[in-house]
């Protein structure tokens, strides 16, 4: 079974990079790489766009699946080349492919080692859309460990301030839950009855997957055991309280279209990965259920938002603010998890959804405000927010525009931002009240670090100190169309999914609803 | 009839307005272009007419429920959103575009010439259409939803003159402080969901009570925390201290928030959930804060310089006036006392702004004998406050009257002290006001906005911000109109729409009865309707004793600065502490920004725990990471920095995790 459209577009970004590194170094040259890589990711967009549409909702399922059998021709590895698309992957492939677009958009200005920096873009997107759409556990492991090295390299090599440590410190991380990953996976290689690694069932190509398997499964470790390896690795991406460290340095150094990408959808393939493994895997094992640590869960989450919001509040460089912020944002994706419940019938789905729309929404948002950031400091070349003022008058553009990013992180409603959050709200506190509760409180501190930034940078008068020298100030320029190009992509859905959130909801749903069997 | 169409469109035309102005015109025709003050005043005045229509819609017909329709409906989640035409949505509609109208035409002549004219009334636009897409809703989840819209427009409007610092941060304290209070309407609403999903319907939730399906306890959990909201919004103890700052944005959005939208919303919400409200436990709550806001908030009028903040804490007081007669059961004087004051108040504040036109400043020290310049305006505003003081014949009589009779009537310790409260306000309403029109219009003219910043220049203060040049003569007819028509209302909305004998075609009660008896679903037995003053008795002890009481005020304000038979200097050198603590405001915005924000959350807490965070977390994150990835002999390769030697050993780790799995086959 071959459909093809989803390996093609996993991997056509790869062979443009391939296609990137064959030209040669020159002024000319760069020019005609930006076009092409721009190219090569408005060709993904619509193909993710296609993959979306195409998803046929009443079917549901596994749809468009690229198969074969043993792409290793090692019988003895179990492993098959399975890609496929569900309602829980395909809007975050279209979420890719939008931000994938928008980040080669941002990065027009880049002007060092253009060559290899539009092929480790590139290279990225292919990892990342490889996550989202493998569904077999030793591919979904690959992809997610390659997309290490593209980001080390645009980090190290194209970053600012301390890049070097950063890029490290992002890659031990990852690298740390990788192999806490690989334990987990290897454990349930070695478990008998469990004679394959296809993520989900597939009736139609005669695949049961490991998430039946296992629950007949004598597993050779306990399955909570399993099951925490893969919640580690996770929770050091998504990132959670306490093992969140690395964000901040990692977002603050990289450029602006990396950090785009890495809050756009690199921390979602850590939600995907709770939602479709820890969820989808985890529900009736031997000894363990997931709904056995939903109430942790939910502590967790409640913590990381109100200790990433108390953090994000002391912050006065804009990027590491908003690095801090998705620490508080992105624990309401846990949160909206925990409504899994202590026990079968306890279960919402409607947090589960929640948390499935804050992931595209956070992509959104937060991507948008890094965008803006950027804009902002390629102006200013100062991203300290004392430095800063006044800023509106000169740049009205990229003022409104990170203003409407603010507004959806502090859940305006009409804003993506809005719906993901009340999602999670309703159809979690009826199952951990007190949790969601205290979460909720995140949405007031969330308020007052965005419009304090705003206040000090777009709004009141400029600063007296010497941060912003007249020459810069008086020579500010708004945004052109070229930089408004990512803007718009990024804000358009912000806005459709507030006030027409059904349009990925119920995709969601479907995706939702087959984990939970 | 009036269609769901045509209720849509109510909003929708607002909406457009908005879209149309802050793209279209903002982007193609201008920033300061005249078109987006004709745009906003004939969509508004659309949603004016079909305001109209549906109040008399609901007048022939009583109430229309339209749809419910599905906003999100997955697995487990259902939300839907629709549109109510009650009693309470019609008045509400009638006054919020009405009065936004007026302001809208206003704002045509006060606004002329600002470089953001187009953002001016786009904002305007999305303002007026939040606050009537919140009175429209059947739905909890899309009140919510529009409540938040309305907080984001108030944000954007008081910081309008966002270059102005103290805009810039009165905005934000006005949003944070709401805020806090909407996190209450949440929990609430979270909780009453987790009860019940079909009780985010208000007719669902109406006849729940009815049937007292619902516990006491959980009622009262619900109410509290849509009172909070309800406290953030209408501005009451102890979230009050936002809107005497919100005098930030332009005096035309001031008359907007104070009178019609924003502010209201609150009581409204109250009101919108009285049935809730009635059946829980904290209705002597919701009297007592309303009654200690009446004069808490009156004390301050008491001894403002700025004419605008004398209004804000009016405005404050009133509300109070109604938060305490919801809290004592009196419904339909609460929504009469709103009605009438949404005109006289938004009088007030436009003639302020007429006032400031001339003045070039909004400190009274500098104001004076300004009647003879600005007749129209001065008598607009004589008219309002006397309305505002509560004397006969004017609108507030009449319903303050009713307010305080109902207290009366009532007889229970809480509304005995919610009467006293009442009273006393009444008489501190009458000195302040007319305190502020002798300092304004009576005396000698003392320099107005020159004066005050050469004196602030002299004093080596920084200059007073907004002020301009003065220049003594009556402001233009767009600006004059509304006003006056304002004050021609305030004369006559009181008696005539609510008389309390039979005039003519008007029955007797005829407002009480719409918004009681008429509504069944609020109040579906005659009993109900009477216990929330559908039929209120003219009390003729109350009405004389707050007459004399508000007879008093002015009397008092006349001796202090008019006649300088008391000196107010002296007054006050002699009340010292008293005046000092009050002029200081309780030391409220001390307490909350620096004490408890400043001091507390950001020294104490935040920044202990980014100590806590770079010196604990980090490192250990740190130590454990660089341990675990060791695992492997990796690290040492890893810390030499070299990206292609660290590339290549990527590549082999894979090759070697692949080669892991075969061997193990």
């Amino acid at each position: 079974m071959f459909d093809g459209l989803l390996s093609i577009t996993v991997f056509m970004p790869a062979a443009v990079a391939v296609l990137v590194a064959l030209f040669a170094r020159g002024e000319k040259a760069d020019q005609q790489i930006r076009w092409i890589a721009i190219g090569a990711t408005v060709v993904t967009f619509v193909l993710t766009v296609l993959i979306f549409v195409g998803y046929d909702r009443a079917e549901g399922g596994v749809q468009m699946v690229d198969y074969f059998e043993r792409w290793i021709p090692v019988d003895a590895l179990r492993s098959s080349y399975i890609m496929g698309v569900d309602g829980l992957s395909a809007p975050l492939v279209l979420l890719t492919g939008i931000l994938g677009m928008a980040a080669s958009f941002a990065s027009w200005r880049i002007k060092t080692r253009v060559r290899e920096y539009f092929l480790w873009l590139l290279l990225l997107e292919t990892a990342v859309l490889g996550v989202f759409l493998s569904l077999d556990l030793l591919l979904f492991f690959i992809f997610f460990e390659f997309e290490l090295i593209p980001m080390y390299m645009l980090i190290a090599i194209w970053g600012s301030g301390r890049p070097r440590y950063s890029a490290m410190k992002f890659v031990l991380f990852t690298l740390a839950g990788g192999a806490l990953m690989l334990v987990g996976i290897l454990a349930l290689y070695v478990t008998p009855g469990v004679n394959t690694l296809a993520m989900v069932t597939i009736p139609e190509l005669g695949i049961t997957g490991i998430p039946e398997l296992i629950a007949a499964a004598d597993l050779v470790i306990p399955a909570a055991l399993i099951f925490g390896f893969f919640f580690v690795a996770f929770a050091i991406k998504l990132p959670l309280w306490p093992v969140h460290s690395w964000l901040p340095d990692a977002h603050t150094d990289a450029p602006t279209a990396v950090s785009v990408m890495l809050a756009g959808v690199l921390l979602k393939m850590a939600g995907y990965g709770l939602l479709r493994i820890n969820l989808g895997f985890f529900q009736e094992t031997k000894g363990f259920t997931i709904h056995d640590v939903a109430g942790p869960m939910a502590i967790l989450a409640a913590v990381s938002v109100i200790y990433g919001g108390i953090i994000t509040v002391r912050q006065t460089d804009m990027k590491r603010l908003i690095a801090y912020s998705s620490v508080s944002h992105m624990g309401f994706v846990l949160l909206g998890i925990a409504a899994i419940g202590a026990s079968k019938a306890d279960t919402s789905a409607g947090g589960l959804n929640g948390a499935a729309l804050q992931m595209f929404t956070h992509g959104t948002i937060t991507g948008l405000a890094f965008l803006m950031v950027g804009l902002s400091y390629d102006r200013t070349h100062t991203r300290h927010i004392p430095h800063l003022g006044g800023l509106w008058k000169k740049m009205p553009l990229i003022a409104i525009f990170f203003l409407i990013a603010g507004f959806g992180s502090l859940g305006l409603p009409a804003l993506s931002g809005f719906v993901a959050e009340i999602m999670v709200f309703l159809g979690t506190f009826s199952v951990w009240p007190w949790a969601t509760g205290v979460a909720a409180f995140g949405v007031v501190l969330a308020a007052g670090y965005t419009l304090w930034m705003v206040q000090r940078v777009f709004f009141g008068a400029r600063p007296a100190n010497p941060g912003l020298s007249d020459e810069i100030y008086d020579g500010l320029e708004d945004a052109s169309w070229v930089d408004m190009v990512p803007v718009i992509a990024l804000a358009a859905p912000i806005f459709i999914i507030g006030v027409w959130p059904s349009v990925i909801t119920e995709v969601f749903d479907i995706g939702i609803q087959a984990v939970l069997r | 009839m009036l269609t769901e169409g045509l209720a849509w469109l109510i909003i929708a035309l607002p909406v457009i307005s908005l879209l149309v102005n802050g793209v279209f015109v903002r982007a193609f025709v201008g920033s300061e272009s005249k078109y987006a003050g004709y745009i906003t005043v004939a969509a508004i005045g659309g949603s004016f007419v079909l305001s109209i229509w549906a109040l008399l819609t609901v007048m022939s017909d009583g109430p229309v429920l339209f749809d419910k329709r599905d906003w999100i409906a997955i697995g487990g989640l259902n939300l839907t959103f629709g549109l109510i035409l009650d009693q309470l949505t019609v008045i509400m509609l009638v006054v919020v575009s009405g009065v936004s109208l007026l302001v809208q035409i206003y704002g045509q002549a006060y606004m002329h010439g600002d470089k953001s004219y187009t953002r001016y009334f786009a904002y305007m636009s999305l303002f007026t259409a939040s606050m009537l897409g919140l009175v429209l809703s059947r739905n909890m989840v899309q009140m919510f939803v529009f409540w938040e819209l309305v907080g984001i427009s108030s944000y954007l409007l008081i910081g309008f003159w966002m270059d102005r610092p103290s805009a810039a941060a009165a905005a934000k304290k006005a949003f944070l402080m709401t805020r806090f209070g909407d996190f209450g309407f949440l929990l609430g609403i979270l909780y009453l969901y987790s009860i019940n999903p079909a009780y985010m319907d208000i007719e669902t939730l109406y006849g729940a009570i009815q049937a007292e399906e619902i516990a006491v306890t959980v009622a009262t959990w619900v109410a509290l925390g849509l009172f909070a909201g309800a406290v953030g919004k209408s501005a009451q103890f102890p979230l009050h201290s936002w809107l005497p700052d919100a005098m930030e944005g332009p005096t035309s959005v001031s008359a907007l928030i104070h009178s019609a939208t924003m502010v209201t919303a609150g009581v409204f919400l109250v009101a919108r959930f009285f049935p809730l409200f009635e059946y829980s436990d904290v209705m002597t709550l919701v009297a007592l804060v309303g009654g200690f806001t009446a004069v808490f908030a009156a004390t301050m009028g008491l001894v403002a310089n700025d004419i605008k903040r004398v209004l804000a804490y009016s405005t404050i007081s009133q509300l109070g006036y109604m938060m305490l007669a919801l809290g004592i059961g009196a419904y339909a004087p609460a929504i009469f006392h709103l009605f009438t004051h949404a005109f006289f108040k938004a009088a007030l504040f436009l003639g302020a702004g007429s006032v400031h036109h001339a003045a070039g400043t909004f400190n009274m020290k500098y104001m004076g004998g300004l009647r003879r310049h600005m007749p129209w305006t001065y008598w607009s505003m004589i008219i309002a406050s006397v309305s505002l003081a509560g004397l006969f014949p004017f609108s507030g009589f009449w319903s303050k009257d009713e307010i305080l009779g109902h207290a009366a009537e009532v007889g229970t310790t809480t509304a005995t002290i919610v009467l006293a409260l009442g009273l006393i306000a009444a008489l501190m309403t009458a000195f302040y006001m007319f305190r502020a029109i002798f300092l304004t219009f009576h005396g000698e003219w003392r320099g107005g906005g020159e004066r005050e910043e050469e004196e602030a220049k002299a004093a080596g203060e920084p200059a007073p911000v907004g002020n301009t040049h003065s220049h003594l003569a009556e402001s233009p007819w767009l600006m004059i109109g509304p006003v006056a028509l304002l004050a021609a209302l305030a004369i006559v909305i009181g008696f005539f729409s609510n008389p309390t004998v039979d005039v003519g075609p008007i029955d007797k009660h005829s407002f009480a009865h719409f918004v009681t008896v008429e509504n069944d679903a609020v109040f579906p037995t005659e009993h109900a309707a009477v216990e929330a003053g559908s039929e209120p008795e003219f009390n003729f002890v109350i009405a004389g004793a707050s007459t004399v009481l508000a007879l008093a005020g002015v009397g008092l304000a006349y001796l202090m600065y008019l006649r300088g038979s008391i000196s107010p200097a002296s007054v006050g050198a002699r009340l010292q502490p008293i005046y000092r603590l009050i002029f200081r405001k309780y030391y409220v915005d001390e307490l909350y920004e620096d004490q408890l924000v400043r001091r507390g959350f950001y020294t104490y807490l935040a920044d202990g725990v980014r100590w806590f965070d770079e010196h604990w977390i980090d490192n250990a994150n740190v130590h454990l990471y660089t341990w675990v990835s060791r695992i492997g002999k990796s690290g040492a390769l890893v810390q030499n920095g070299q990206t292609q030697t660290y590339a290549v050993g990527m590549v082999i780790g894979v090759i070697v995790i692949v080669a892991g799995f075969l061997l193990w086959g």
